[in-house]
């Protein structure tokens, strides 16, 4: 029923362009693998490749530990979700579903009766002889899945499919799919620029820029110890620091910026260009100075979030420091103007390089 | 019209609908009102005009249905407009997906502008080109004979053969301008996700593509369709002595016999039955007539 997806130094060009530069990752059967990346970072590219609809320039895509070299998107066992949905708009919701099964020659009763019992899946039992125009953005949607779901593939890719819904709703679908997933138990690829969907749903992320892969990880992971500078300020926030290793000593080391010289871990494929990065929840602020990392700060601008409170400070020269702090009723929530210390621990900073050539980013 | 008077002002809006208001009734009602009403009167000497004799009827009419050749010519005219019009679908579908989801838009204008060149030359031209094209031994044949396609010469000019080839070639582009919009309007996605459902490529354009373009279809049916129908130049100079359009006896009323009366007749029965024609088809087909303004 699932399948695995393996790319081996798989690279796509489109003229000049190298949208996809050597990515070489596997992913299990049963997973729910998402890409994470900025627009253009080549997340959708690879999907595309996957599905057939472009060929690599180099590598080697195999699903089920067969190559997909010569097969047409219409002869592999995937089953693409746009981002538009691509719904066909002139027939009802049920000849939707049914329509990888029509093309394959079933016969209607087997294919009405396929179609009602995922739109029972899906949570929709009621809608099979509606028009496409007449359901909701989250009911669009369920149809994608359902009519991706009817084919039964082995993998099942997802291009932002749940970009176009609002917030209320695209948390909901995102319990929905990840249900949907362990029920089926499909491979699903899950394509987004949303850090908050990748890290919520998946089993394990690859966060892409520029077409390569920077990190292949569980989320707390990629969150907790990304693995360079790109990861760490694009999933979550950080108060990034520029500066040069003084000294170090194993997984710890000593870095001077222009705020003051800290303690902190050292990450991995250290260059000369690296930074330290803190993340805002890390910092605290407090009237005295404690610890090794404490830098004297001004308060600068305060926003009350409603379940955290976000305050922006400065340093005497004027260096920005972000400091996040839960609001569980009683927080105090410091004035404008007032003189406080920066403070964090050496465990929640690290020195990281701006980005590594990751060889061969499979786990 | 409030919101055409608030945007223009009165000047340009009174110009606007003075202009339609012309073009409407001067040029398109009061001239076919003026055939209307002849073909209910009898065309009489000049002396009887105005006289007892000239009263309305429906005789003009009936000489129509009293003459068998008429009717026949009228029923092949029919016919062979049909053909033209699948014709004109067959090559321009295909044609108009290519143009609309194949080829690069780069070189979209160079060829929009290579399929209107021949617009730029008058239809009387034109057709003479392909009398001369497929003439017995025209440059067809030769080519033809010359590349071993054929031994002898076809005589293209026989029956209806050329002047199904004229109309075809006359018409087919506005066939295919309705289709090529329609196909355009249609997102890429939805034919990249029947092709990932499994679909092979005769199912993607039968259920998704054909669908969509029905519309476009429709609307250049129509026209290729009304215009063959109507077309003078083409089944004139590219006739053979066995093809007779419909359109050549309403010339030979008015122009030969000087019978304008019997000629607009005959001119309305065109219109009329071609009108119910259509309605009939589109009907069978199921496209609605906003489809086609669209």
């Amino acid at each position: 029923m699932s399948a695995s997806v393996e790319l081996e130094n798989v690279c796509a060009d489109f003229g000049a362009f190298r949208a996809v530069d050597n990515v070489s990752v596997t992913i299990q059967a049963g997973e729910f693998f998402s890409f994470l990346g900025p627009s253009g970072c080549g997340k959708t590219t690879i999907l595309r490749m996957v599905s057939g609809f472009i060929s690599p320039s180099q590598g080697v895509i195999r699903i089920g530990g067969e190559d997909m070299r010569d097969a047409r998107p219409n002869q592999r066992p995937t089953a693409l979700i746009f981002q538009n949905l691509a719904l066909f708009p002139l027939m009802p919701v049920w000849e939707n579903i049914a329509f990888g099964l029509e093309v394959r020659g079933v016969d209607k009763k087997t294919r009405r009766a396929r179609a009602e019992e995922l739109l029972r899946l899906v949570d929709l039992p009621d809608a099979a002889d509606k028009a496409v125009s007449q359901l909701s953005g989250g009911q669009k949607q369920r149809v994608a899945i359902a009519r991706a779901l009817a084919v039964e593939p082995s993998v099942m890719l997802l291009d932002e499919p749940l970009s176009a819904l609002d917030l209320k709703l695209r948390q909901h679908m995102r319990a929905e799919l990840r249900a949907i997933q362990k029920r089926t138990n499909v491979t699903f690829i899950y394509i987004t620029h949303d850090q908050g969907e990748a890290l919520a749903m998946s089993d394990r992320v690859a966060v892409m820029s520029q077409g390569k892969l920077q990190q292949v990880a569980v989320p707390r992971e990629i969150y907790d110890q990304p693995a360079n500078g790109f990861v760490a300020s694009f999933v979550g926030e950080n108060n990034i620091l520029s500066g040069e290793i003084v000294a170090s000593e194993g997984e710890r080391g000593t870095f001077r910026t222009a705020l003051g010289t800290f303690s902190a871990r050292l990450g991995p494929n250290l260059t000369p260009t690296s930074r330290l990065y803190v993340r805002p929840e890390h910092v605290r602020l407090s009237a005295e100075a404690a610890g090794d990392n404490s830098i004297p700060v001004e308060v600068t601008e305060v926003a009350f979030e409603g379940n955290f409170i976000s305050i922006e400070t400065r340093d005497q020269n004027g260096h920005r420091v972000v400091s996040e702090a839960r609001n569980d009723g009683k927080t105090p929530i410091p004035a404008i103007g007032e003189r406080l210390h920066a403070v964090f621990a050496a465990e929640n900073a690290v020195v990281l390089a701006d980005s590594g050539d990751m060889k061969a980013g499979a786990h | 019209m409030e919101d055409l008077y608030r945007r223009y002002g009165k000047g340009l809006t009174a110009a606007f609908c003075l202009l339609t208001a012309f073009w409407l009734l001067i040029l398109v009602i009061l001239p076919n009102l003026y055939l209307f009403e002849n073909s209910f009167r009898l065309y009489l000497p000049i002396s009887d005009v105005g006289g007892p004799k000239d009263v309305y009827t429906i005789r003009n009419y009936l000489t129509f249905l009293q003459s068998p050749i008429h009717v026949t010519v009228f029923f092949w005219t029919i016919i062979y407009s049909s053909i033209v019009t699948f014709l004109c679908f067959l090559i321009a579908y295909p044609l108009a997906y290519y143009l609309s989801k194949k080829a690069s838009p780069k070189s979209l204008p160079t060829i929009f502008l290579l399929m209107t060149v021949p617009l730029w030359v008058s239809e009387v031209m034109r057709s003479f080109a392909w009398f001369i094209i497929l003439s017995l031994k025209g440059p067809l044949n030769i080519f033809l004979i010359d590349i071993g396609i054929i031994e002898k010469p076809i005589r293209w000019m026989m029956g209806f053969r050329s002047v199904i080839i004229g109309l075809v070639y006359t018409y087919v582009l506005f066939m295919l301008f309705p289709i090529y919009n329609a196909i355009q309007s249609l997102d890429t996605n939805q034919i990249e996700a029947a092709d990932d459902l499994g679909a092979r490529w005769w199912q993607i354009h039968w259920r998704v593509i054909l669908p969509h373009a029905k519309p476009g279809i429709a609307s250049g049916s129509v026209m290729v369709f009304m215009l063959a129908a109507g077309s003078i130049l083409v089944p004139t100079l590219l006739a053979s002595t066995t093809s007779r359009w419909f359109t050549e006896i309403i010339q030979q009323w008015m122009f030969e016999s000087q019978d304008w009366n019997t000629g607009s007749a005959y001119a309305f029965l065109l219109l009329i039955l071609c009108t119910v024609f259509v309605t009939v088809v589109m009907r069978l087909f199921r496209v609605k007539l906003s489809d086609i303004a669209k």
